[in-house]
């Protein structure tokens, strides 16, 4: 069978800064995949080439039969395919409401009652907050929020990108419990992530990305056992 | 009671200069740059409003709609000829072609309909008389500011409580979390150009009701003025230019009536120097702060 998504050779460049050389890897139905690596690796850079907000120059990228290459970032939402961005990018000026109703822009007026209760019952504190501006929210709740919002979209396949960044620890425990329960719902993730330990503890395979490059790929237990992961990513 | 007249009538000309703002308003909250042609698209409609009229004897209200209709395609044309080739421009070069697409409507005006000025029909007739006929209201006074108020409460309706509005508002926070959204980025800024493009037809024929004198540079004066009005009052808020606009009518008029005539838009760009010192963001302008 098929994998659900399939990046095959991608090249990404920020003018002459050739940022992704050649990068290929695979996301199966039902998995969590880690992408990790430092600062600079290209990891944000492969999630924005996969959504459209980037071009590669070659290769090719299909998700569930569908060439990415050839479909435009707003149309890629409406395959099933969700992007939570590094940073949140929540919609501040709106409300929490507000910002769940973008997230469910493709679908259906009828599906977008449902989709919410969903969202609220994972994310109990967003319903308390519902009609507070996004942008007074604590970092936590704002991750909370983006997460939620790409729900919405009724996503097969969510894409994380770090999402435990600047969060106090109790927080990334939570963030974290609230992956592992969509992903037992029925949502593939694809979980980019700084936080190695946190990342591979949660997955089943991870790729390794050093400067624009996947240098190493395999189960999720074979790399947290891996000495030179460990040097480089897990602090010893 | 001359007081009251001068009130009236500035509130009158700030709905007119309210209405032109909303429509440089809304392109800068969603594309982010300043549509210094935005002026000469209201003398593109009070034109085509005046031929209706005038040479094919059609009534006026065809004249507006017909005016709106060339306005808003006007206004898409010329996004996408333009502006949309310069999306990943600077600024800078996308307000020097703003520049120029306003001298291109001005001169193309001056070549189809010639430089000399244009009476501008009467369209809307008469006045009303109170307080024992010590104040005089003109009709088109009054439609001109319920059609401004119309205008901001139907706006503001659309902008807050429709999926179409949200996602306006979506492209002007961010515009490629609003592509993950599903949002399609240059068919809403695509329509932000529509829309603002149909009010400035509305507001150079309601503009050419009040002062009749129609010529290809009618639209520039107004067109900075309302500029400086949107500003005024926080370039991108809905509110703020309609406030803006208002603020400035009454300052012009009450200015012209009381200071100087001469000195009457001197007046008005020295409230907005001060008003920039005091709140660089305008008055309804904020700013949002960024969490990280």
């Amino acid at each position: 069978m098929a994998a659900m998504l399939e990046v095959n050779d991608i090249n990404v460049y920020y003018g002459s800064i050739h940022a992704i050389k050649g990068v290929s890897f695979e996301v199966n139905e039902g998995e969590i995949i880690s992408l990790i690596g430092a600062n600079g690796a290209g990891k944000t850079t492969t999630l924005h080439t996969i959504s459209g907000l980037l071009k590669s120059t070659t290769g090719s990228m299909s998700f569930m039969g569908t060439d990415l290459m050839k479909t435009p970032a707003d149309k890629i939402v409406s395959l099933g395919l969700a992007h939570v961005p590094e940073g949140r990018r929540i919609f501040q000026g709106m409300d929490v409401e507000e910002n769940l109703d973008m997230g469910a822009f493709t679908q259906p007026k009828s599906s977008i009652k449902g989709n919410k209760e969903i969202v609220f019952e994972h994310f109990p504190r967003l319903k308390e907050r519902r009609h507070q501006i996004a942008g007074t929210l604590s970092g936590g709740e704002q991750q909370m929020l983006a997460m939620g919002r790409a729900m919405m979209s009724n996503p097969k396949l969510l894409m994380l990108d770090e999402p435990s960044m600047g969060l106090a620890p109790i927080l990334v425990d939570e963030i974290f419990e609230i992956i592992k329960a969509l992903n037992k719902a029925g949502t593939t993730i694809l979980l980019v992530e700084q936080n190695a330990q946190m990342a591979l503890s949660i997955a089943s395979r991870g790729y390794v990305l050093e400067t624009g490059r996947v240098v190493l790929e395999d189960e999720a237990k074979n790399l947290l056992n891996n000495d030179s992961i460990r040097k480089a990513y897990l602090g010893g | 009671m001359k007081f009251l007249s001068n009130l009236i009538n500035g509130i009158s000309l700030g709905s007119v200069y309210a209405i032109i703002a909303l429509g440089y308003t809304m392109v800068y909250g969603i594309a982010r740059m300043l549509n210094f042609a935005h002026g000469d698209v209201i003398m593109v409609g009070a034109y085509i409003c005046f031929f209706a009229i005038y040479s094919f004897n059609l009534n006026p209200v065809i004249g507006i709609l017909m005016a709106v209709v060339v306005c808003t395609v006007l206004g898409v044309v010329i996004e996408k000829l333009a502006y949309k080739p310069l999306r990943q421009a600077t600024s800078l070069a996308v307000l020097i072609t703003a520049i120029g697409v306003s001298y291109f409507l001005q001169n193309m005006a001056q070549l189809l309909w010639s430089a000399n000025p244009k009476v501008f029909p009467t369209i809307i007739n008469g006045s009303i008389k109170l307080f024992g006929g010590e104040l005089s209201i003109s009709r088109t006074t009054i439609v001109i500011v319920l059609v401004c108020a119309l205008i901001v409460v139907g706006l503001s309706i659309f902008v807050n409580h429709t999926k179409m509005g949200k996602a306006m508002r979506a492209c002007s926070e961010d515009k490629e979390a609003a592509q993950l959204m599903g949002i399609n980025v240059n068919k809403t800024i695509s329509m932000t150009f529509a829309i603002g493009s149909a009010l400035a037809a509305i507001a150079g024929v309601l503009m050419c009701c009040a002062y009749p004198n129609l010529q290809p540079t009618t639209g520039s004066m107004p067109g900075i003025k309302a500029f400086t009005a949107a500003v005024f009052g926080g370039i991108g808020s809905i509110p703020g230019a309609f406030i803006g606009g208002i603020l400035l009518g009454v300052l012009e008029i009450l200015g012209s009536a009381y200071i100087s005539t001469e000195l009457k838009d001197a007046i008005v760009f020295l409230a907005l120097i001060i008003v920039l010192l005091v709140k660089p963001t305008g008055i309804l302008g904020k700013k949002i702060h960024e969490k990280v």
